[in-house]
């Protein structure tokens, strides 16, 4: 028991400043994808809840493919196929050089089109929940479009769609630990190198384990406090 | 067909053209988009298909498929007798039931696959002179074996919370009318409770088989030469970035399949739900 207080404190002996710095790279992964999927899953939401035909047709293709992809094929289709794609490009103007993709960037890129195709969905039916007397009442005011989406909808659209995307967020954490197969430092990797230098993987894989369950509980306690914020305004009825 | 004014002799005006609205024109090109990179796809994979790559590599291919399928269906059956007991302890009143159920789901389901899968694969390294001493070891040194006991135990946790949301979902009058006719507590729970749940089960069921089978390419990071495993090995044999291109077509062929017919076997088990 000693020894595993040791292996794991900060410092010379331990591995816990490795961890710790393994741990700030899966939540920064997790935080940086997060807008980018939310943006794009609403855009997708908005062309799926048209009344144009080519246009909700497109967006569908858009999260069948991304959503029948396994994960880890998006990532290494991103990963190898950037990489392979601006060598070319490089080769086509006269250079011949070498170009290597940061991990970072294709894992979020690889992440924010998994989790944009499946917050569209969540947007999709948060928008069917919103009655059309809202849309109506934001023109009779005198909104544009813009503004009603923006200042009618948009609010409502939220709230109604929280639940669901607070699941896709939980979804996402676990997900950044695909990234340190093309050898993202986070926090399964550092806790594989420690594994393997210290020969006790049981431990070093059960605190990652830990410490992911750590971080769904402290998410699932700030959604719950976010969800209370919406629904401020349900009190007073 | 609407027929002409009686007094006046006009005909209906045809209806005005669509005009061309910016959503229209964007999900035009778009479309044009998507159209054309799936022409270039079937272009370069037509243009591949006697290639050297394809003829080396396709029976691996196949090879890969079957294990993937052997991985996702062994462990979704082994999941399945798993969940029923779960669930069971889960939504007991004993608490000496449910909290171990609980907390068993609750960590299956908050940590990633590619975690668990290390922690039983490195892991049992761990153990192994007591894995030596109850005759276990050979069990856990192979990584099919506890690639297969990772995605049962996290299959069991999914499955369970489904089968449990199933059968809280089952009216009470259904206990209590099998209990009116006489029937005891287990003959309840099987033949009246239990096929009405997995029948509200069926499309998170088919969920998760979605789930699995995108989730099995974990497999190929601790050396099972899967579909995603041989497309790995392909791929860094040759450098041919086709090999990835392949296996993207190969799973969304399977995905899309399974997601078709399991809609078509939906449809056709709760046709007597519709009104």
């Amino acid at each position: 028991m000693e020894d595993a207080l040791t292996l794991l404190s900060f410092g010379d002996q331990g591995w816990g400043d490795t961890i710790a710095f393994g741990v700030m790279i899966t939540v920064s992964l997790a935080i940086a994808t997060l807008p980018f999927g939310l943006l794009l899953g609403f855009l997708i939401a908005l062309a799926k809840n048209s009344n144009e035909p080519s246009l909700r047709l497109a967006a569908n293709v858009y999260t069948t493919i991304f959503r029948g992809l396994p994960e880890l094929l998006t990532l290494f289709l991103v990963y190898f196929g950037v990489q392979i794609g601006i060598q070319q490009g490089l080769k086509l103007i006269g250079f011949d050089a070498y170009f290597e993709v940061n991990s970072f960037v294709a894992g979020m890129v690889a992440l924010s089109l998994v989790f944009s195709s499946y917050a569209s969905e969540a947007f999709l039916s948060a928008f069917k929940g919103i009655p059309q007397g809202q849309y109506e009442g934001g023109y009779a005011l005198g909104l544009s479009r813009y503004q009603t989406m923006a200042l009618v909808i948009l609010p409502q659209l939220i709230r109604l769609a929280l639940p669901a995307l607070g699941n896709l967020w939980l979804i996402l954490l676990k997900e950044t630990s695909l990234v340190s197969v093309i050898g993202l430092p986070d926090l399964v990797r550092e806790a594989g190198i420690a594994a393997r230098v210290t020969k006790e993987p049981f431990l070093f894989f059960g605190i990652a384990c830990l410490i992911y369950l750590l971080l769904a509980m402290i998410s699932s306690a700030g959604l719950s406090r976010v969800e209370r914020w919406t629904k401020k305004g349900d009190v007073a009825r | 067909m609407i027929a002409a004014n009686p007094t006046t002799g006009q005909k209906r005006p045809p209806p005005p053209p669509r005009a061309w609205t910016h959503g229209r024109i964007l999900g035009h090109v778009l479309m044009a988009l998507w159209i054309i990179s799936g022409i270039s796809l079937v272009y370069f994979l037509a243009s591949n298909i006697a290639s050297p790559f394809v003829e080396r590599y396709w029976g691996k291919y196949v090879d890969g498929f079957l294990v993937t399928l052997q991985i996702v269906g062994v462990s979704l059956l082994i999941g399945a007798l798993l969940s029923l007991p779960i669930a069971l302890a889960r939504n007991s009143s004993w608490k000496i039931f449910a909290w171990p159920a609980y907390g068993y789901v609750y960590f299956f389901r908050g940590t990633p696959l590619l975690a668990q899968t290390f922690l039983i694969y490195y892991g049992a390294g761990t153990f192994r002179p007591e894995l030596e001493a109850v005759g276990l070891w050979g069990f856990f040194r192979e990584a099919w074996y506890c690639v297969i006991f990772a995605f049962s135990l996290n299959t069991a946790a999914y499955q369970a919370e489904i089968l449990r949301g199933a059968i809280l979902n089952v009216p009470k009058g259904q206990w209590e009318g099998a209990a009116a006719l006489g029937l005891s507590r287990p003959v309840t729970f099987f033949k009246v409770i239990l096929p009405q749940a997995l029948m509200v089960a069926l499309r998170p069921y088919g969920n998760e088989i979605i789930l699995m089978i995108k989730g099995s390419a974990i497999a190929s990071i601790v050396t099972i030469y899967d579909l995603m495993g041989e497309t790995r090995r392909a791929y860094s044999r040759s450098y041919d970035f086709q090999a990835y291109i392949w296996a993207a077509v190969l799973y969304l062929i399977i995905v899309e399949t399974l997601r078709r017919v399991w809609d078509k076997i939906e449809q056709r088990l709760t046709r007597h739900l519709k009104r």
